[in-house]
């Protein structure tokens, strides 16, 4: 049994987490944890977020019984966490209304991001551009070229784009250069990181702003169905959207957590994003956590056909869930993410992200084992309609590669 | 460890740190620019091990460790650079300067006492504060290895407090809130900052980041026991790296790099 939240005064999830960054950056990290605490605790900002939540971003988001997806599978029923009804598509919008918050709070009027496909970056410029701030956003050169549209949408609310042009290009690189502009502005601008990942207290913060999703889950199915779901299911980059909806649910045996990471097109280094599956305990911006990596710890570049879940590695509270056994991770390939949007699109009229594909992936393997009376909820993170370009690249692909 | 405190016993003047990645262009010239660099009086020298992801590191120092990881430098064969250079007659003190990941991967204690055999005599370890430096700074002790600890214009006084109590070798103080890289100007604050922590610290105090000009090194040498020379250096390598790996150009190139860190070297003795 995890009580994960014995571990909210602590900078680490067991021997996972930490604060690997230069000095500089210690003091910004202890004002803002001292900050968050306060916060939590503050009735005033709670309602504020509340009101954001409900008011600007339309929570809570829907639990939808898939039906026809059920009947399709013949085996337990499936429910779907549907943020993707939340403003600006994705559940990564809960997150940077909290920061934003938080930021306002502290008196920074600035607030530099990272982002891999851009919806941390939009969801980012979003609550930045309601709040008054400025945005700058850091991101992969590689990643500006295949995602032009985000690009624009976040000049469109006000941001600024910049194209990291180190390393690999992509997500990490944009993180490194992120934390590289921090380091350097420490004194007026805010970090808003896009998942549990980097140094405490952030895997904190995100999660207190993410469990949302599982709160409300929790509340929903209890509703519906009178009692706790068998399988909860969610996708894992970094794994926000993961730690969101199992939090809810970490200390219910009956409950079997499982997370599901971009198996890619291989097993091999350079084929896939699956840190927990493939990696190694090693330190990546600013925390120990499951990595991909050489064996000189050298970062490896990671490989998905959804953008989101790109990363070699993955947040901290993530590797001690999977040290202490309490979920099981996994991970589908492209092929069975890109069949499993086909699939949901068709039987639900909902195209989900290719992030979110995975989970579904997992989630109707997992219903076709379960009984008739079994109850599955998968975390839809997001919608697809930013994908729909690498989904057609995808399948003319395959077409060419049949003729 | 006591080659560190006898070189900054022995120094007069404000002692001057260079700065080389190891590898960067080619393991020949990092042997050659060690033995260049202890010819020409350096008090230490830090040997950069290159790495992937190096979030405190400008440009410039990123872009030399991408060259070195081309070459396929490890940690295992910086050590093996270590090596050869004090077979070279290299006598000057060498500090490891590498981010946590690499050590972690090889071995904590391992690294140590390898670097230890290999003739390393203190680590430099810029994401590695205090906080998590515990186990680190116990086997820096067995291993009589210098920790060398970093504090910022950022730190408050209570933490620099903290952190110099158990330096080891110096202490390293970040001139600028920001990453390496040549800097122009610095703020009028540098000077107290350095005043602040050579009353709490122990041991000697160095300055580094945006250290690029012997003007730079004059103006803090009232306040600072070494400065640490890095991206300036490295871009003056980057610029020869081509010749450098040339046999006919590479006596010509050293020399260069010889005359333009010698103004370095003499200015703290003017």
């Amino acid at each position: 049994m995890i009580n994960s939240n014995k571990f909210v005064s602590q900078t680490k999830f067991g021997k996972y987490g930490g604060q690997y960054v230069p000095e500089t950056l210690i003091h910004a990290l202890n004002e803002l944890e001292n900050e968050f605490f306060r916060i939590q605790k503050e009735s005033q900002f709670q309602q504020e977020l509340k009101d954001l939540l409900e008011n600007y971003s339309g929570r809570p988001t829907p639990l939808t019984y898939a039906e026809r997806l059920t009947k399709e599978i013949g085996g337990g029923k499936i429910y779907l966490k549907r943020e993707d009804l939340n403003h600006t598509g994705a559940h990564k919008i809960n997150n940077t209304l909290g920061q934003a918050l938080l930021a306002k709070r502290m008196g920074k009027k600035k607030i530099v991001a990272e982002t891999g496909a851009g919806q941390h970056g939009v969801a980012s410029a979003t609550a930045a551009a309601l709040l008054g701030m400025e945005c700058s956003v850091f991101m992969g050169a590689e990643d500006v070229k295949r995602q032009q549209l985000n690009v624009f949408r976040m000049e469109l609310l006000g941001a600024k784009v910049i194209p990291v042009e180190s390393g690999s290009k992509t997500l990490k690189d944009a993180t490194n250069e992120a934390i590289r502009y921090w380091v350097t502005h420490v004194a007026d601008t805010f970090y808003m990181i896009g998942s549990v990942v980097g140094p405490h207290p952030y895997p904190q913060i995100v999660k207190t702003f993410q469990r949302v999703i599982g709160d409300e889950a929790r509340r929903q199915i209890m509703k519906v169905e009178g009692r706790l779901p068998d399988h909860v299911v969610a996708c894992v980059g970094g794994g926000s959207n993961a730690i969101g909806i199992f939090t809810a649910f970490l200390h219910e045996p009956e409950v079997q957590l499982h997370g599901v990471e971009a198996g890619g097109v291989g097993s091999d280094p350079g084929e896939h994003a699956a840190a927990l599956s493939f990696g190694r305990p090693g330190v990546l911006h600013g925390a120990l956590s499951y990595l991909l990596q050489t064996e000189d710890g050298q970062i490896q570049p990671a490989h998905s056909i959804s953008a989101g879940l790109d990363y070699p590695g993955v947040g901290p509270e993530h590797a001690y869930l999977k040290e202490q056994g309490a979920v099981r991770y996994t991970y589908a390939s492209d092929k069975e993410a890109l069949a499993a949007l086909r699939l949901l699109s068709q039987k639900e009229g909902i195209l989900p992200a290719l992030e979110s594909a995975h989970a579904i992936a997992e989630g109707i393997k997992i219903a076709a084992k379960a009984k008739k009376d079994d109850i599955i909820i998968i975390c839809l993170s997001g919608r697809g309609d930013k994908d729909v370009e690498t989904i057609k690249k995808a399948e003319e692909g395959k077409e060419n590669a049949a003729n | 460890m006591q080659l560190i405190d006898q070189a900054f016993k022995q120094k007069k003047g404000i002692g001057i740190i260079p700065f080389i990645m190891a590898g960067d262009p080619k393991i020949e010239v990092t042997l050659d620019l060690l033995q260049l660099l202890d010819q020409q009086g350096a008090m230490a020298i830090e040997l950069g091990v290159p790495y992937s992801d190096p979030l405190a590191d400008g440009i410039v120092i990123q872009e030399a460790a991408e060259r070195a990881l081309k070459e396929g430098i490890t940690l295992k064969q910086v050590l093996e650079i270590t090596i050869a250079a004090r077979q070279r007659g290299v006598k000057v003190p060498l500090l490891l300067c590498t981010y946590i990941n690499p050590i972690l991967q090889y071995g904590v204690a391992s690294l140590f006492k390898e670097a230890k055999k290999a003739g390393i005599n203190g680590l430099i370890i810029p994401d590695l504060p205090l906080e998590e430096s515990e186990e680190f700074k116990e086997i820096a002790k067995e291993e009589e290895l210098a920790l060398v600890p970093l504090v910022a214009p950022t730190s408050p006084l209570k933490r620099i407090q903290q952190i110099t109590a158990s330096a080891q070798g110096f202490v390293y103080c970040v001139s600028t809130a920001g990453t390496t890289g040549i800097r122009g100007q610095f703020s009028d604050e540098v000077e107290s900052f350095l005043e602040q922590v050579r009353k709490h610290s122990p041991v000697p105090i160095a300055i580094g980041f945006g250290i690029s000009d012997p003007q730079h090194v004059l103006r803090f040498a009232p306040y600072a026991d070494a400065a640490i020379i890095g991206s300036a250096l490295v871009k003056q390598i980057a610029a020869r790296k081509h010749r450098l790996c040339l046999p006919e150009e590479r006596a010509k190139a050293l020399e260069e790099i010889s005359s333009w860190i010698g103004k370095f070297t003499s200015s703290h003795q003017e």
